[in-house]
């Protein structure tokens, strides 16, 4: 098991060039470990819609890819969207925190916790590439390797929950964030 | 009837770059033009929220989606919409095929009843196909900058 501040840290240095969306809690802990034009707090969102968001980013711009971290609340109201994923070949990389809770409305147990398995759902949806994290040591050794690569990608990693947190406010407007985020889209990758 | 090659001609004369649907049954016959035509991207999806969403993405990144689907599965996309719409304030177009128009009088469909009156809840400018055209109703709503639908009324289910 790890934190979800240590799960983001592996990944905000592994991150290479790639967009980030972040959604629910993540969206509140992700601007302190990094905070440019290609970080996305998807906040107000849709919910459960982050990884349709992220396919129609990464179909815009093949080469960049997109990364989403995704809860495991959100993930589950939107199933169908592994198979979206799986059948329209694009560079996402969806990272699924998986704690059992609603942790931003309090840390209500999440229908299935502990028992829904991530990435067997995500293989039966066609996706073939599917990685499976549950403590800090592995994910930190396979975090380069499951971000590279063609997509889709489901990185299912296994965190603590935590219970009393506040629900996330975005770090900037809407419309800051969109002009920054297509700002830096606009730029060309190195 | 619209057919799927004069669909096609007017989203082609419009630089639509994608198109995202679940079909119904009369939207459905324009899926052979849709999806041999190398211009467009046909994008099938599961969920029609899903569908604008990754529209959404689509349009941040500077493409030119057009999303497709039944009246039934835009009352059902209702959260995806508002957040496209009216957080993120992005142009999205609709093509809406409206389940049982043709018979509103006397349906046992309740589709006809909520259709409007869902689409001026959500603040959705929109045109019917027959009163208005396909590619002058796209670009109307592509010059104000603001999202559109266009209704198709159809027949029965």
């Amino acid at each position: 098991m790890m934190t979800i501040h240590e799960a983001l840290q592996v990944l905000a240095a592994e991150r290479s060039q790639r967009v980030v969306i972040t959604t629910m809690a993540a969206t509140g802990i992700w601007p302190k470990l990094s905070d440019t034009g290609l970080d996305f707090a998807y906040i107000p969102s849709a919910m459960g819609h982050g990884p349709g968001l992220a396919l129609g980013l990464a179909l815009a711009h093949p080469q960049r890819g997109v990364i989403l971290v995704n809860g495991d609340g959100s993930m589950l109201m939107n199933l169908g969207a592994l198979v979206t994923l799986a059948n329209h070949p694009a560079n996402v990389y969806l990272v699924i925190l998986d704690n059992g809770l609603y942790e931003v409305t309090g840390g209500q147990p999440l229908v299935g916790a502990g028992r829904t398995d991530y990435a067997l759902i995500a293989r039966g949806a066609g996706i073939e590439r599917v990685y499976t994290f549950t403590d800090l040591n592995q994910w930190q050794s396979g975090a380069r390797e499951a971000l590279s690569g063609p997509g889709p990608v489901v990185i299912w990693l296994k965190i603590e929950g935590r219970l009393g947190e506040k629900t996330p406010k975005p770090p900037r407007p809407m419309a800051e964030q969109l002009a920054r985020l297509q700002a830096a889209l606009a730029q060309p990758l190195v | 009837m619209l057919d799927g090659p004069s669909v096609v001609a007017a989203l082609r004369s419009c630089g639509v770059t994608h198109v995202l649907w679940i079909p119904d049954s009369e939207l459905g016959q324009w899926e052979s033009a849709l999806s041999s035509c190398p211009e467009l991207q046909l994008i099938r999806v599961c969920r029609e929220g899903e569908a604008i969403v990754i529209a959404a993405g689509l349009m941040i990144g500077g493409k030119r989606p057009v999303v497709m689907m039944q009246c039934t599965g835009f009352f059902e996309a209702g959260d995806a919409l508002r957040n496209v719409v009216h957080d993120l304030k992005l142009p999205l177009f609709l093509v809406l095929g409206m389940r049982s128009w043709k018979l509103r009088d006397r349906t046992f469909d309740s589709c006809p009843r909520f259709a409007e009156p869902i689409l001026r809840a959500w603040q959705l400018d929109y045109t019917w196909l027959g009163e208005d055209d396909l590619a002058s109703a796209y670009r109307r709503a592509r010059e104000a900058g603001r999202a559109a639908a266009v209704l198709l009324p159809e027949g029965s289910p």
